[in-house]
């Protein structure tokens, strides 16, 4: 019997060994096509010059120093930083307390919760475009706009985000909330603990790794941003300096490189291939970093 | 249920990592995003388009094809989409030969050539439009010299040539810019079109339209938005005028390295009456939202900065709409004429194979050629400058003949050289719109800077 037995999960064992691959076959392939060979691709490409991806020019190393050199691509990164920075903490700020009072149960908060997570659902362009008009009606009767001011465009975009984002956010808090166990709320209560206590002593340290996916999406959302930034002010209101260079002052990273890509210099698209390969260092090194600091405050229950 | 939201959390960033590193590696493909509207269901199916087997038509200009060639046209002017797409199917009807026409969406055209000529089907006509398109794809273009193509051209004016003298394109159209006037309107404000022949007359004429606009019902300018959509009308076309007076007579044949700015003050003398005497505050042109045509076609103003393209638009509610030049304030100007020229250049690509090609060839040929189809091209691109094509029927390239036949001068389009445009007027409208909000002198040194120093930056950033 047990011999038996023990054959039995052997020969399965093995079985399982020898087919294994075929079941892991359509996403092994599916993920080389989607993701493994375009990133590889794309590391070789940021070391050519190219015009069309079928005939490349190895190039070295020569893509990453012009990157390092572009005053543009640093003026990129600072401003996303801030902006990567300021979203994070107003979303998630904002974000917990419309959940914290969503789960209070109060009337109609299954409305509310719906209303405030739509946002999602519209497509950051036409976001962007909604709310440069919005801006402007409102800014216009101040004689001024949108695109005439670096800080308009910035607290402009952080608005926007906000508004798309929050929702998200909230409803990943909310989840998060009423998985806090009754009992530890109601020891909590017993003990004498007045609600701010609570609220930071107990509810907040078990929601913890809500806070972990949170903030590590509104990082990468910050850091990410295209469409909205492209749409609200496509890196508008520029500073001219002497000798006609410019500094697009509300250009993030992710508009530095498609502007790059798509300037007509011979050597751009490989430019701005190298800045597409250092921008997803500093996006993954940060993520993970992000991560890591705040699975350590987590508790365990 | 910890462990369920640990596993949660984990594959919830595990995804997005994985996303981020698809999102950035992928950037290659970014061009092919930007689809181009495949409009056109019939594919290359090209070994069943034997034209011999094809009946042919009682038609007998159709030129025998030969071979089992196809055609596939990238096209550039999305207004003409519909008109291309009957054309290859009257073609395909006639002859048997396939012919696919895909119209980049507005805008997006080099991204789309970038990715369509990278496909194992490229595009076999493309269009090359100015210098810096001839710089990028020299290579990918056949030597049209002594072609049966080029040898229909009524004109060479508007051939593009590399610096070894290959002819890479050749005009299939041209166009032409200046003020569209709106003739009735400026009679009954108690004025003539005659009266306007400088810049001092234009000024006089759009003053007074626009200090009584109250009482006559329409302004003098429609508006001159700053948003994509309208931008180009004065930082590409209105630009012009200062570097065509900067050529002194002579004409640039590639772009040069530094500009002076001469006629910088000419420049403003314009583009300060337009927007000063117009529908819209300049205060509220940054972010756009103005129709323009609309406001011409509807009566509402008598001049709209725009080209003879807008001409389909307008003539049924402004059937008497003409053109006039860019009347700025140079000496002589009363002998200006319109701003003419094309983008829309064919080049054929020579690493099509050569059924291809000869296919594509005999589809140019059949184009200026055979009555109908030129006919039906001509209206839609106004005028083709082939020997035997249709002649026009556009009002505004009317006008412009009839400048050139009063002796004027042809402004030629001098903008094409923009060294890496679309940042160079992305740099020029941030400019612009500081100087629309409060028309200071600073600011206009400001769009000095941007026009004649950000000439050079560009020029020094596409070029080293």
């Amino acid at each position: 019997m047990k011999n038996n037995k023990n054959a039995n999960s052997n020969s399965i064992k093995k079985a399982t060994r020898r087919w294994g691959f075929l079941f892991l076959g359509p996403v092994l392939i599916a993920f080389t096509i989607g993701f493994i060979w375009p990133f590889i691709q794309g590391i070789w490409l940021s070391m050519c010059q190219f015009r069309l991806i079928s005939d490349a020019k190895f190039t070295g190393f020569d893509n990453y120093i012009k990157v390092f050199q572009d005053a543009s691509f640093r003026h990129a990164f600072w401003y996303t930083a801030l902006f990567a920075v300021v979203s994070l903490a107003i979303i998630n700020v904002l974000a917990f307390t419309v959940a914290y009072i969503l789960t209070l149960d109060i009337k109609g908060s299954n409305l509310f919760r719906t209303v405030f997570f739509m946002p999602n659902l519209i497509g950051g362009i036409v976001l962007g475009y909604i709310w440069s008009m919005i801006f402007d009606g409102i800014l216009g009767h101040y004689q001024t706009s949108i695109l005439l001011e670096s800080k308009y465009g910035f607290w402009g975009l952080i608005i926007l985000m906000c508004w798309q984002q929050i929702g998200y956010m909230m409803i990943i808090y909310i989840a998060g909330l009423q998985n806090v166990p009754g009992d530890i709320l109601e020891a909590a209560r017993i003990d004498g603990a007045t609600s701010l206590q609570t609220l930071f002593k107990v509810t907040i340290p078990n929601v913890m790794s809500s806070f972990t996916i949170c903030i590590f999406l509104s990082l990468t959302n910050g850091f990410k941003l295209f469409d909205q930034n492209l749409a609200l002010t496509g890196g508008q209101p520029f500073v001219i300096q002497q000798g006609g260079t410019t500094i697009k002052t509300t250009e993030m990273l992710a508009l530095n490189i498609y502007n790059t890509f798509y300037s007509s210099n011979t050597t751009s698209q490989g430019v701005a291939q190298a800045k597409a390969v250092v921008f997803f260092v500093l996006v993954a090194g940060l993520g993970l970093l992000q991560l890591s600091f705040t699975r350590k405050k987590e508790v365990q229950q | 249920m910890k462990k369920t939201k640990k596993f949660l959390a984990l594959a919830l960033g595990t995804a997005l990592s994985l996303s981020m590193l698809a999102g950035c590696g992928g950037n290659t493909d970014a061009p092919s995003e930007n689809t181009a509207e495949a409009t056109d269901e019939s594919k290359e199916s090209a070994e069943n388009s034997e034209s011999a087997e094809a009946p042919a038509t009682e038609d007998t200009e159709a030129p025998a094809a030969s071979g089992s060639g196809s055609v596939y046209w990238l096209n550039f002017k999305p207004e003409s989409d519909e008109v291309l797409q009957d054309i290859a199917a009257i073609y395909k009807e006639k002859t048997g030969v396939d012919v696919k026409v895909v119209t980049a969406a507005s805008g997006t055209y080099s991204q789309t050539l970038l990715s369509e000529m990278d496909k194992s089907a490229p595009p076999t006509l493309f269009v090359i439009g100015n210098q810096a398109g001839v710089k990028d794809w020299t290579d990918y273009a056949l030597d049209l010299t002594d072609t049966p193509i080029a040898n229909e051209l009524s004109t060479d004016a508007y051939n593009l040539y590399d610096e070894n003298g290959k002819l890479v394109s050749i005009g299939y159209c041209y166009e032409c810019y200046g003020i569209i006037v709106n003739p009735d309107l400026i009679v009954k404000a108690g004025h003539t079109m005659d009266e306007i022949k400088d810049f001092d007359s234009l000024k006089a004429v759009a003053e007074d339209i626009h200090s009584r606009a109250g009482e006559l019902g329409f302004d003098a300018f429609s508006s001159s938005d700053m948003d994509a959509s309208s931008s180009w009308r004065f930082t590409g076309h209105m630009a012009n005028l200062e570097y065509y007076y900067e050529q002194e007579g002579s004409t640039w044949t590639e772009c040069p390295a530094t500009i002076s700015g001469k006629y910088m003050d000419n420049f403003k003398n314009l583009y300060d009456l337009c927007i000063n005497n117009s529908l819209t505050d300049p205060k509220e042109l940054a972010t756009g939202g103005h129709d323009a045509e609309n406001e011409f076609k509807t009566g509402q103003a008598a001049f709209f900065v725009n080209g003879s393209w807008e001409y389909e638009a307008v003539k049924n509610d402004v059937p008497n709409a003409t053109m006039i030049p860019y009347y700025c304030g140079v000496d002589g100007e009363e002998k200006a004429g319109l701003n003419c020229g094309t983008e829309n250049c064919w080049a054929i690509n020579c690493k099509a194979s050569e059924e291809d090609q000869q296919a594509t060839m005999d589809f140019m040929v059949w184009c200026v050629t055979d009555p109908d189809a030129s006919r039906k091209l001509v209206d839609t691109f106004g005028v083709m400058p082939y020997k035997q094509a249709a002649e026009s029927t556009n009002g505004f390239l009317a006008a412009a003949d009839a400048y050139t036949a009063d002796g004027c001068y042809v402004m030629n389009w001098a903008t094409n050289f923009q060294p890496n445009v679309d940042s160079y007027r992305a740099t020029l409208v941030s400019a612009l719109n500081q100087y629309n909000a409060d028309q200071s002198d600073a600011n206009w040194e400001t769009v000095r800077t941007a026009f004649v120093d950000g000439w050079a930056a560009e020029y020094n950033a596409v070029n080293n």
